[in-house]
């Protein structure tokens, strides 16, 4: 688990237009840059938000990422609905504080 | 100069790039309000508006996150997030380095704060603005309290900050406003979105209005996951501006709790008792 990594390529994304553009020419060659598990690069690569929001991303890192690989609003919400069903709560970060 | 205006707002994306899931005259009221705010801004004759946002892992993250911030530059730039999703421009704000400077220096000798000379504004800033001075063209000084990273920042001490940037306003002879954005009950960004605990939303503005300093800081922040999501942890900004003028009640000019914006759209203002003359 490093969700901290996870995190931090999402805000460094969101921050930067030039790395967007690298990341959309060569999305392995950013992720080699950080910290991350085999689950995590899976997630970022299927892309898989879902998955990414079971796994802890902060929604306001993850509606942009949603936002750049293509995804309506309407679709990121129902990726986060898609991925708790499919792998159950939240694992870390801020939405698993409590049990809903 | 005595602090001009003080007022809090929403800042939730979707009342501008979600529009039009809401009826015309319903989002219009809303809209209306927020602009009357702009309004009371420039009545004022403020020359500068201070906007203390919930900033939302855009400028500062957890390798370094600050509890306070402020923004000291010349200008800034916004909204960092992408244009066609926010439906706003990018673009170039006005600030105002050289008072930037002098308040900060003088919310110091009560609260540590770190100053930047560089913000991209998201949402947080931008939404506001849109209503406020939809121009872009009045200079702004950004501040930012951490309601976002746990551990964040303690209610007291978003309502001593709120202290410190009055006696600040007071202290420079410049006409100072401010403005609050945040959320009061919301789950933004998550699959929840849309949910609203109106009747947390009241009590919490009621006591906002009441100025009830001890009810204000009474919240936990469980207790505030809870019941008004992690969006709740916003009410920070508002409890800093109660903390401005304590000796002053807040009026609610706005409140309708629209789902598709996702959030309980507010403003509503301080009622400041010393009025100086433009
Ligand atoms: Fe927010």
């Amino acid at each position: 688990m490093s969700l901290y990594y996870l995190q931090k390529l999402l805000y460094n994304l969101n921050r930067e237009p030039a790395l967007q553009a690298r990341f959309k020419a060569d999305r392995a060659s950013v992720l080699a840059d950080y910290d991350l598990t085999a689950e995590e690069l899976k997630a970022l690569t299927d892309p898989d938000v879902g998955l990414l929001y079971v796994l802890g991303v902060n929604g306001q890192l993850l509606m942009h990422y949603a936002a750049l690989v293509g995804q309506s609003w309407d679709e990121y919400i129902a990726a986060m609905r898609a991925g708790v069903k499919q792998y159950g709560p939240v694992r870390a970060g801020i939405y698993a504080m409590v049990d809903e | 100069m005595p602090l001009v205006f003080a007022g809090i707002g929403s800042h939730a994306p979707g009342i501008v790039n979600r529009a039009e899931r809401v009826e015309e005259e319903r989002r219009e009221a809303f809209y209306d309000a927020y602009r009357r705010m702009g309004q009371a801004i420039r009545d004022a004759k403020a020359d500068v508006l201070i906007v203390i946002a919930a900033e939302h892992f855009a400028n500062f993250f957890m390798n370094n996150m600050p509890a306070f911030a402020m923004g000291m530059a010349d200008y800034y730039e916004g909204p960092i997030e992408d244009e066609a999703w926010m439906r706003i421009a990018r673009r170039k704000i006005p600030g105002n380095r050289d008072l930037s400077e002098r308040l900060i220096a003088r919310v110091m000798e009560e609260t540590d704060v770190s100053y930047c000379e560089e913000w991209k504004f998201d949402h947080g800033i931008m939404v506001p603005l849109n209503f406020l001075t939809p121009d872009y063209d009045f200079p702004v000084i950004p501040a930012n309290i951490n309601c976002q990273g746990p551990p964040l920042t303690p209610l007291h001490r978003a309502w001593a900050f709120g202290q410190a940037l009055r006696h600040a306003a007071d202290a420079v002879p410049e006409r100072v406003a401010v403005v609050g954005t945040g959320g009061i009950s919301h789950w933004p960004a998550t699959p929840n979105s849309g949910k609203i605990n109106e009747a947390w939303d009241r009590d919490f503005l009621a006591r906002w209005q009441k100025n009830d300093k001890a009810a204000l800081l009474s919240y936990t922040d469980t207790d505030t996951y809870r019941d008004a999501g992690q969006g709740g942890f916003e009410i920070r900004t508002f409890i800093a501006i109660a903390g401005l003028a304590p000796e002053a009640s807040g009026e609610i000019w706005h409140y309708d709790a629209i789902p598709p914006f996702a959030v309980g759209c507010t403003v509503g203002a301080l009622t400041l008792k010393q009025t100086i003359a433009a």
